[in-house]
């Protein structure tokens, strides 16, 4: 009712509202904003219980690791009290020595050895030779001379290394599978330090970034001529040529991955091919190599560069060019001056969404990347599932993610998030 | 017919190799683009179990095809089990992605929607963070709640990895909407929810449409997650695919795929067509 009356107001410059109608007005707003969130609001709450809490727990992971703290919770309680210059107490060594026949009975001395391995490689047997000979010791006799027994056992635990590695891995809540991630450690006075052993997470990341890098500058090599030869085609050729940019984008990825292990691999029809005309004589190792992470990648990943440089090119007048050119320009700085300024708009957009979707990519490295085309992803496929490291993992995850969202937020920045092309 | 290509005044030789030089490079893109799609093929009829032409194929030795690899994947119970299982967990996800993403999508282009570019980065994510670490962490996380080894964890997930593409679509199609004709169907007395159902629901249809086709290929072909959270019971078509190409490569996976390419085909057409019934919905038809 309110609209009506402000339409019907004899006309003037300036057109007050009165304290209610404004007061409608408020109100109207408000009801729009609520309809509008309560829209909203089924899916956030699903994303928040599907996607975000998930992915919490994830980082939440990285810091939380409550294997041995359940696994000798007095052990560790001793161990609080220990100086750390000799070897601890002995009421903490009979407290470990019980603790080990218990683990030995419940079978669970093997998950310990893992996690204390993990901080101090080697005592892995230590630990489980130590748990195969106190198996059998009656309780009372552990009780009376835990120390001598254990001692007696594995000669290590007169080294205070152990204990070290046994009090650091019975953290539950640790920053120690970060710093692994980055290569640091915590020497045993608690000082960060660079990794003695093998430094390998930085430079993995650094691979995986060089990989990703490479990627994006083959598809935009290759994307940048066709999506100008289609922005500037004739409409009806342009719209069948497109066919052979949208059908790979939507075929299944095993199907595409599946060919490049059929096209690169040693008897495979690249090979066949190339010795058939006389190219080589001997069948070239393409496959499980960074080549045949970098050229399958590049397939897979191209039609989201050319998507969003064909848009911008689309909305590029020609006359540009043609009026730079008629006045004398030669092509290439015309190019450089005119046209390239134009397009950088999709280009960026495609180039970081490239970047984006390989640094994290999983499946086509997994099967044809070998060992030399592995990328970040497979490693903490690695950790997840074979060498049961899922604190570690989470934490490689973690940065990934860091990395992934710094990415996206120069992605949404520069490009708006929302401006995807989905063809 | 071919039309001998003309050229301004202006052009010198550099323009014009320029010119072919692009066309042709164009063309080997293109080349590069299909041919690994389109190798799968021939390659499935292969009557030798290998991944490669055989000499008796290139000199179209009849012999040297046969249909084992497709009998192999018709008769194998694998097959069927995972075809099923990628049938129900992309039906299901579709429907959960499309109801919430398209309700999302016209509450986002709303212009009193509060938070509106904070929310819409959150709901495109699933999209850009990596898989590894989204399984990951429904490894974790769906396990406490009774949802990793079944198909109730596996549909949750994976309508989470199509949320983002209904979202796009369907908010390309509402931006070109005109809202005055949802204002007339209102200024004519029908109800809010009747205009909405009437008027709105029939012009973004098509991008509804298309949205929920993304995000059942999305599932469909779909592996990280599945990797992860699926037990023996819910093997996908790709999960099925990623083992045979991992432990044992058998030309059976050269069929699926030939299978995949074709059905890949029937979404391309029908996109295709939605895409010119929208346009043609909007008066933007250039055939019209």
């Amino acid at each position: 009712m309110s609209d009506i009356q402000t339409i019907n107001r004899p006309q003037s410059k300036i057109i007050l509202l009165t304290e209610q109608e404004a007061g409608f007005a408020r109100k109207e707003v408000r009801r729009y904003r609520r309809t509008a969130f309560f829209m909203v609001a089924p899916l956030l709450l699903f994303l928040l219980f599907a996607f975000v809490a998930p992915i919490g727990t994830m980082l939440h992971r990285g810091f939380y690791s409550p294997v041995v703290a359940n696994l000798i919770p007095t052990t560790l309680e001793h161990l609080t009290t220990w100086d750390g210059e000799n070897i601890p107490d002995d009421a903490t060594i009979t407290q470990l020595a019980v603790d080990f026949k218990r683990l030995a009975a419940d079978r669970t001395s093997g998950k310990f050895a893992e996690a204390i391995n993990r901080n101090m490689p080697g005592a892995s047997s230590t630990i489980k030779s130590t748990a195969r000979k106190l198996r059998k010791v009656e309780d009372a006799e552990l009780k009376q001379n835990g120390v001598a027994l254990l001692l007696k056992a594995n000669k290590k635990w007169a080294d205070p290394q152990i204990w070290f590695a046994i009090r650091k891995a019975g953290q539950t809540y640790s920053d120690t599978h970060y710093l692994k991630a980055l290569d640091l450690e915590r020497n045993n006075q608690g000082e960060l330090q660079i990794r003695k052993s093998a430094q390998i997470y930085i430079q993995l990341y650094t691979k995986t970034l060089k990989l990703a890098l490479y990627i994006t500058l083959t598809c935009l090599l290759l994307g940048y001529p066709l999506a100008y030869y289609l922005a500037n085609a004739p409409a009806k050729s342009a719209n069948l040529l497109m066919i052979f940019v949208l059908l790979p984008f939507w075929t299944s990825l095993l199907v595409r991955t599946t060919s490049w292990i059929a096209l690169l691999q040693t008897n495979g029809v690249v090979n066949s091919f190339l010795m058939s005309i006389g190219i080589t004589s001997e069948p070239l190792e393409m496959l499980y190599t960074e080549f045949s992470t970098i050229i399958a990648m590049t397939h897979i990943l191209l039609p989201f560069m050319i998507l969003p440089l064909y848009s911008v090119m689309k909305g590029i007048d020609p006359t540009y060019m043609k009026a730079a050119m008629s006045m004398g320009a030669k092509p290439i700085p015309a190019f450089i001056k005119i046209y390239l300024p134009n397009t950088l708009p999709g280009l960026s957009a495609g180039a970081l969404l490239v970047f984006i979707i390989s640094v994290g990519y999983y499946i086509t490295p997994a099967l044809v990347g070998g060992t030399d085309g592995q990328m970040i992803s497979n490693i903490i496929a690695f950790h997840m599932q074979q060498s049961n490291n899922w604190g570690l993992a989470a934490a490689l995850g973690t940065l990934l993610l860091v990395l992934i969202l710094a990415l996206y937020w120069l992605y949404d920045r520069f490009v708006g998030a929302s401006n995807i092309k989905l063809g | 017919m071919i039309k001998k290509q003309k050229f301004p005044d202006y052009y010198t030789i550099w323009h014009k190799l320029g010119h072919y030089a692009i066309k042709y490079v164009a063309y080997l893109v293109l080349v590069f683009l299909i041919v690994p799609i389109l190798v799968i093929i021939p390659l499935s009829f292969n009557v030798e179990p290998y991944f490669t032409f055989t000499e008796g194929m290139v000199k179209f030795d009849p012999a040297a095809y046969s249909l084992r690899w497709y009998e192999s994947m018709y008769t194998d119970p694998n097959w069927h089990l995972a075809l099923k299982n990628s049938l129900v967990i992309g039906i299901f996800a579709t429907l959960i992605a499309t109801i919430l993403g398209t309700m999302a999508a016209v509450g986002l282009s709303s212009t009193h929607m509060p938070f509106k570019r904070l929310v819409m980065a959150l709901l495109l994510s699933p999209m850009i963070v990596p898989l590894i670490i989204i399984a990951a962490g429904m490894f974790f996380f769906y396990a406490k709640f009774g949802l990793a080894g079944n198909y109730a964890g596996l549909i949750i997930a994976h309508a989470v990895l199509g949320i983002p593409f209904v979202i796009i679509t369907v908010t390309a199609t509402l931006t070109s909407f005109d809202r005055s004709l949802y204002y007339a169907g209102l200024s004519m007395g029908a109800s809010p929810l009747k205009t909405f159902f009437d008027v709105v629901v029939p012009m973004i249809r098509p991008g509804v449409i298309s949205g929920a086709m993304f995000a059942f290929v999305t599932s469909f072909d779909e592996v990280v997650v599945v990797l992860f959270l699926a037990g023996p019971g819910q093997r996908t078509i790709p999960r099925q695919m990623f083992s045979g190409l991992r432990e044992q490569i058998n030309p059976t996976i050269l069929a699926v795929a030939t299978v995949l390419i074709a059905i890949a085909v029937m979404f391309l057409v029908t996109l295709e067509l939605l895409r010119r019934r929208s346009d043609r919905l909007r008066g933007l038809d250039e055939h019209a």
